[in-house]
């Protein structure tokens, strides 16, 4: 059975084809100003790379911010359930799974056979999301794929208040002003990211297998002060960002049965 | 095809027209030569209806609401508020009063009809510095009474404790003769304090019965008429009306006749809803979800009371009791005393004792989760709301929890909550019914 996952998320859209449960064709691009065009270019081309067409598809599954306007969809599902379907794809044995994208983070506790038992979504702020690194790494004016390995050069402990984007930069730019060296600050940076994120997990219980999934996943300061604040090893999913829409398809897989 | 039959409510018009009337009432009682005056919903509104029959409150925080949901008239009103320095995390509702204030400009049309004077109590921090700023911006006479003597299970045999407030409330009395120049009626007050008893009473009464499956109405509608107890308990128009309401709830209950025609999913919510936005409590009937009310819609002016066979039903009147009540002294003992155990009141002081009644209202009323509203915008009934969750998860009730504010739109993101529905119901295995 072939299905396809599409993941609309707030800044990239991700696409994942599979076939009997193995994945076959993965897609990636900027969501840009048309999500819907987007999601659909993507769509064909994962489905080129797959060398199926979409009437071979046994259905197709839509997630994230977007996942009502992508037409080709024969369902849809939240974020929350595509991640956590996703993750025990991964490791049956996660029982926590982190996803931090570019606009919201979320944490989700799941029962051993899958079912979501509880979830926390960050609120109406970006401290805790991918867009905050972007934020602070423009501060720092070094590139974001740079920020997280700059934190690694350092065991400082800078106190920095991350529950606002906005203050925070203005913290960054005092931090600056005083001469703190740019690796503390990308760790004050992280340790508040992950503090954030610790706080929201902590509140539906944070359980042995932790898997961290997401874009920021990729960011290996964030991880270590992510490790650190929860006092636990976190596993990172291969390809992070895939994660929600490798759910999306196995939940299309699921209802074509 | 719908499980349930469902209908619309016959009293819909005259809750509207009786709601439009108060406003209208309060507006234009100096042309009548009659007294305004202004107050929270938890006021004891009985006290001053002793001055005569043409005494007409305006209470803040259900006509904060009106103005939160009147969106442009609302940011108007916070843009006013914060303009004089106020800061943006007070309670909303103070907020949009204070905008109208300032703006002088009443929502219902006209200037802000100034009050006579302002009478209140101090269950709440924000309601009391409310309208000591509405009194000095106004310069008008104001009368606060300090209720802050525990939760009622510490005070019922504890004569002392309500006498304290009695005696605040006998100063009251001198308090509105002298800004008023009026004799006090004590006769009024006893009637006043009888209807209070009698509206709250049966309010409770109308919510026990969504305890039925399917219940017979949704929160969203409950809103409507719940407003009602918190305009003025102690007025006869509206305890009338609450009569009505109860026999018509009371027949759809004996017919069947559902809310939400496809009910399969029984929730409640927590605190003020975001006013502005009510069309979330719509959109859980996509999934034939329904908030059969809440803490807040029981108990803000409804009365209960532990029934003996354990389950909560509504609190028995004195007239009921067959307790007379014939003097003033014995009014505002009744009144303190009927007061002091409203459900909302016992939470200012333990968030464990909201816990308790929030897992009596699932229990007893059959709900299959809970909506939790983290409100910005009160802090009186949000304070221990996260202590509230812990204890209904780990009592194995499925929880969702969304931010948003009872009457600032700018802290309310409407989307964003859906799909937090939409997780939430995924969740509980329910798939939607219906389209958007």
């Amino acid at each position: 059975m072939i299905t396809a996952g599409v993941d609309v998320g707030a800044k990239t859209v991700k696409i994942v084809v599979l076939r009997d449960r193995e994945v076959v064709a993965t897609a990636k691009d900027l969501s840009g100003f048309d999500q819907a065009k987007v999601a659909s270019e993507l769509l064909a081309q994962a489905l080129e790379k797959a060398n199926v067409t979409q009437g071979d598809l046994a259905g197709i599954c839509s997630t994230g911010a977007g996942r009502k306007i992508v037409s080709e969809a024969t369902h849809s599902v939240t974020e929350v359930s595509a991640g956590a379907k996703g993750s025990l794809f991964i490791n049956p044995d996660v029982r926590t799974v982190i996803d931090v994208g570019a606009e919201e983070g979320r944490a989700i506790r799941c029962t051993e056979k899958g079912k979501v038992e509880d979830f926390a979504v960050n609120e109406k702020c970006a401290a805790g999301s991918g867009a905050f690194t972007e934020s602070m790494a423009r501060a720092l004016e070094v590139d974001v794929a740079e920020l997280g390995k700059l934190s690694l050069g350092s065991d400082a402990s800078v106190p920095m208040n991350a529950q606002c984007a906005v203050f925070a930069e203005s913290e960054v730019v005092s931090l600056l002003h005083a001469e703190t060296p740019k690796q503390d600050i990308s760790k004050a940076i992280h340790d508040a990211i992950a503090s954030r994120i610790t706080s929201m997990a902590r509140r539906i219980g944070l359980n042995k297998e932790v898997l961290v999934i997401g874009g920021v996943a990729l960011n290996v300061g964030f991880i270590r002060s992510l490790n650190e604040a929860i006092e636990m090893d976190v596993i990172v999913a291969d390809d992070p960002e895939f994660v929600n829409a490798l759910g999306a398809a196995l939940i299309a897989a699921e209802r074509a049965n | 095809m719908a499980k349930y039959k469902t209908e619309p409510l016959k009293c819909w018009a005259k809750a509207k027209e009786l709601r439009d009337k108060y406003y209208q009432d309060y507006a234009t009682a100096h042309e009548r030569g009659g007294i305004r005056w202004t107050g929270g919903a938890w006021s004891f509104d009985a006290i001053p209806y002793g001055l005569g029959d043409d005494v007409y409150p305006i209470t803040g925080e259900p006509y904060a609401a009106s103005i939160a949901f009147n969106k442009e008239f609302s940011l108007k009103c916070m843009e006013a508020t914060e303009a004089k320095g106020w800061a943006r995390d007070l309670c909303s509702y103070m907020r949009n009063y204070w905008g109208s204030m300032y703006l002088n400009k009443y929502n219902f049309g006209g200037p802000y009809p100034k009050p006579t004077f302002a009478f209140q109590d101090h269950i709440c921090c924000s309601h009391a510095k409310w309208y000591q700023v509405v009194a000095e911006h106004e310069d008008i006479p104001y009368f606060n009474i300090d209720v802050s003597v525990g939760p009622y299970h510490l005070i019922k045999d504890n004569p002392q404790k309500i006498k304290y407030i009695v005696d605040q409330m006998h100063e009251s009395i001198e308090f509105l003769e002298k800004v008023t120049g009026r004799e006090y009626n004590d006769d009024k007050l006893i009637e006043a304090v009888k209807t209070d008893m009698r509206s709250t009473s049966t309010w409770a009464k109308i919510c026990e019965l969504n305890k039925n499956v399917p219940a017979p109405l949704e929160e969203k509608s409950m809103y409507s008429f719940y407003v009602f107890g918190t305009l003025s308990k102690a007025k006869k128009e509206f305890a009338d009306f609450y009569d009505e309401l109860y026999d018509e709830v009371k027949d759809r209950v004996d017919r069947g006749i559902a809310a939400v025609a496809n009910e399969r999913c029984r929730l409640m919510s927590d605190t003020q809803p975001p006013w502005g936005f009510l069309k979330v409590f719509r959109y859980l009937e996509k999934y034939g979800a329904i908030s059969v009310g809440s803490l807040y819609t029981f108990g803000l002016v409804g009365n209960w009371e532990v029934k003996k066979d354990g389950t909560w039903g509504a609190r028995e009147t004195y007239m009921e009791k067959g307790i007379e009540i014939n003097t003033r002294d014995e009014a505002l003992t009744a009144l303190a005393d009927w007061t002091l155990s409203r459900p909302e009141w016992q939470h200012f002081y333990d968030p464990g004792l909201k816990t308790e009644m929030m897992l009596r209202i699932a229990k007893e009323w059959k709900l299959t989760g809970v909506m939790l509203h983290l409100n910005r915008g009160c802090e009186g009934l949000s304070t221990g709301i996260m202590e509230n969750r812990l204890g209904l998860v780990e009592s194995g009730i499925p929880v969702m929890t969304f931010e948003g504010n009872m009457g600032d739109e700018r802290e309310f993101d409407l989307g964003r909550t859906m799909t937090r529905i939409d997780s939430f119901m995924e969740t509980l295995d329910l798939e939607p019914i219906s389209a958007d």
